[in-house]
């Protein structure tokens, strides 16, 4: 009998989680082993299979939480919450209706569970190796970072999952992207996602899965192994993903959803690496060290360049427009541009090590006058170490707002926005035209960058900060 | 459920820019809704609309009768970013049926077809021709699998066998789906 072929971790995933291969005129049905679920892009399947008469499947495969609409500011002496609008309201309360109605979990106001949805899940254990890991958010790719398969899905394929536990799926193309090396002092792994992404390109991940292997990501921890996987989508990828190791085992023992027998879990884990010899698509090499601390200067999330560097011209009338959004030029840095905002948080950079990166550099600092600062822990349980270890008090003393965890400023649809021409440097993952209020213009960066930057009202870069605060 | 998909000609409307994100067919803070209706009312608002709210009158979008231009000609990597669903409910409000580009992101393509919006990626040279015609006739035939403009012979596309069939015959995924439950049971019952 010959050696079976050997196989990368992609295929393993989709082996073991496959109800039916795909045919010509059929694609596969995956299993999901974990769906979750948030206030935006659910009510509209709830919908669906309550005009069906269907039940959710496996509610105790299913977990929701409140994030996206959802005020960052405390509630009133009442108990009232300030939504910012009724609408946004009425989702929340739509989707604690349709968890009841169907008996799923919901970490509501009241849990110390609530978080956005893509720092909660690992915290809880609930993300694990070997499982397909699904959520109504482009986002979804950060559970990745475990060994899973996990991408995000359109409310239709919300439905699907809510009604099956199944999903329709084509085996999509496999890219490896293998960082050796060490990153340098001071650059983070934000630095690296931002690098990779503009390595890769806007959509030069499209129709394809990304492994990421090699030296530089077996020293990252879970939390910077998980931004990188988050901002796969910016390179058009649906999923990224790491192989388990010890680091991801040490994190998940003794979470409250890890599984009761976790030696025999790891044991089943350790199975998910790629093969020696197995193929990929294609294969993309980078130099750690050759990193810098990075910052985007255009509107796509590709658009990246070290801290210092001048702005490259631009090639197309879509990267003219980019810049001419920005107000940049092209041959100057963009470190000379006051800045207006700065927002640390995100499912990108909302994790206890991403506030310690930016406490760091704030500690015994200030804002300069005139920026905003704005610290959104990604969770409840973020919230709760960080004021534990005092880094609320950092913040709130070098004259930034501390707020209640949520998507906020990220995705601007809770009351939290960057002004219409307004510069923010912001720890999140999309620069977009108005992303982040209409007409707000966004430099990504990591958080210690963006630390830096509220120090000085300019795009910074970190280093100078760290190396004095070592001295 | 969606509409079903044969056959379409209408004129187009060109956005040629490259990388039309999910957030500008349709802003986030329209998010909020319950309902997957009226959201062509949102589609590419601040494109539409200024700081103050008041009507862009030379917009592209606002010089157009949605009615007769119903086939979408955009940029490269048309609507990257958010996964959200609302973006091909926004685009089928507003009176659009086909995207036409060189590249159209993975998560939009996938909620597209399941709305019976039909998305179809063609070579450089036919996108150059199409960009270079605003307005001019297309017609997309799904059965055929050809998008044919004005006198120019007729170009072949690539569709997914079953997201085609879906459209030929308005089939309902979901149900779809729900029909293949013994597969699934049997699944979990094996690796329970």
């Amino acid at each position: 009998m010959p050696p079976p072929e050997p196989r990368t971790l992609f295929d393993k995933l989709w082996d073991a989680n496959l109800v039916e291969p795909e045919r010509a005129d059929a694609p596969a049905i995956l299993y999901v082993g974990l769906h979750l679920v948030h206030e935006v892009t659910s009510p509209q399947a709830f919908a669906e299979l309550n005009q069906r008469d269907l039940r959710v499947r496996r509610p105790d495969r299913t977990y929701a939480t409140l994030d996206h609409s959802t005020p960052t500011l405390p509630p009133a002496a009442s108990g009232a919450r300030t939504y910012v609008t009724a609408a946004a309201a009425a989702q929340v309360d739509q989707l604690r209706a349709n968890c009841e109605r169907h008996g799923v979990r919901l970490a509501d106001w009241d849990s110390h569970d609530r978080g956005v949805v893509h720092v909660m899940a690992p915290e809880l254990g609930l993300t694990q190796p070997g499982m397909v890991v699904v959520c109504g958010d482009s986002h979804t790719a950060t559970h990745g970072a475990f060994g899973a398969l996990a991408f995000g899905i359109g409310t239709s394929e919300v439905a699907h999952v809510l009604a099956t536990q199944c999903l329709l799926q084509r085996k999509p193309k496999q890219m490896r992207v293998t960082v050796d090396g060490r990153l340098g002092p001071g650059v983070s792994a934000k630095d690296l996602t931002l690098a990779v992404v503009n390595r890769i390109g806007f959509g030069g991940g499209s129709g394809h899965v990304i492994e990421y292997a090699g030296d530089a990501i077996r020293v990252l921890g879970m939390e910077g192994r998980m931004t990188l996987c988050n901002m796969s989508i910016e390179a058009g990828a649906r999923a990224g993903m790491i192989a388990p190791d010890e680091t991801t085992f040490a994190y998940l023992r003794g979470r409250r959803h890890a599984p009761e027998d976790f030696e025999a879990a790891v044991a089943k884990w350790r199975a998910f690496v790629t093969d020696d010899g197995a193929r990929f698509d294609s294969e993309i090499q980078i130099d750690a060290a050759t990193i810098s601390p990075m910052a985007t200067f255009g509107t796509t999330p590709d658009a990246s360049i070290a801290i210092g560097a001048p702005t490259p011209s631009a090639r197309d009338d879509s990267e003219r427009q980019a810049l001419h959004y920005m107000g940049f030029a092209a041959g100057a840095p963009t470190t000379d541009h006051a800045i207006d905002v700065v927002f640390v948080g995100s499912c990108t950079n909302g994790r206890l090590t991403d506030l310690r990166d930016a406490a760091a550099v704030l500690r015994g600092r200030r804002v300069k006058e005139g920026v905003r600062m704005l610290v959104v822990p990604g969770s409840e349980s973020v919230k709760q170490q960080a004021e534990a270890e005092g880094l609320d008090r950092v913040f709130i003393d070098a004259g930034a707002e501390w707020r209640l965890p949520g998507c906020s400023m990220c995705i601007a649809m809770n009351g939290d926005f960057v002004g219409a021409g307004q510069l923010a440097v912001s720890t999140s993952n999309r620069n977009f035209e108005g992303r982040q209020g209409k007409g707000a213009r966004t430099i990504l960066a990591s958080p210690a960058t963006a630390a830096a930057s509220a120090v000085t009202g300019k795009l910074t870069d970190p280093r100078a900060f760290l190396e004095a605060a070592h001295a | 459920m969606p509409e079903q998909f044969t056959r379409l000609t209408s004129r187009t409307l060109v956005l040629p820019q490259a990388n039309i994100d999910t957030d500008q067919i349709i802003p986030a803070r329209f998010l909020t809704t319950t309902t997957r209706d009226g959201l062509g009312s949102a589609a590419f608002y601040d494109w539409r609309y200024g700081p103050d709210g008041a009507l862009v009158p030379d917009a592209q979008l606002n010089t157009i009768d949605p009615a007769e231009h119903r086939i979408l000609v955009a940029g490269d990597n048309f609507a990257c970013g958010s996964s959200r669903e609302h973006a091909p409910w926004a685009l089928l409000d507003y009176g659009f049926r086909v995207i036409v580009s060189t590249g159209i992101a993975d998560i939009f393509a996938s909620n597209a077809l399941k709305n019976g919006l039909v998305p179809v990626i063609v070579d450089a040279d036919t996108h150059a021709r199409l960009l270079a015609d605003p307005g001019g006739r297309v017609t997309v035939d799904v059965e055929c699998c050809e998008l044919i403009a004005g006198n120019e012979p007729p170009v072949k596309f690539v569709i997914d066998p079953f997201a085609r069939r879906c459209l030929l015959d308005g089939v309902d995924t979901l149900g779809w789906l729900v029909d293949r439950l013994p597969a699934i049971d049997s699944f979990e019952a094996r690796t329970a």
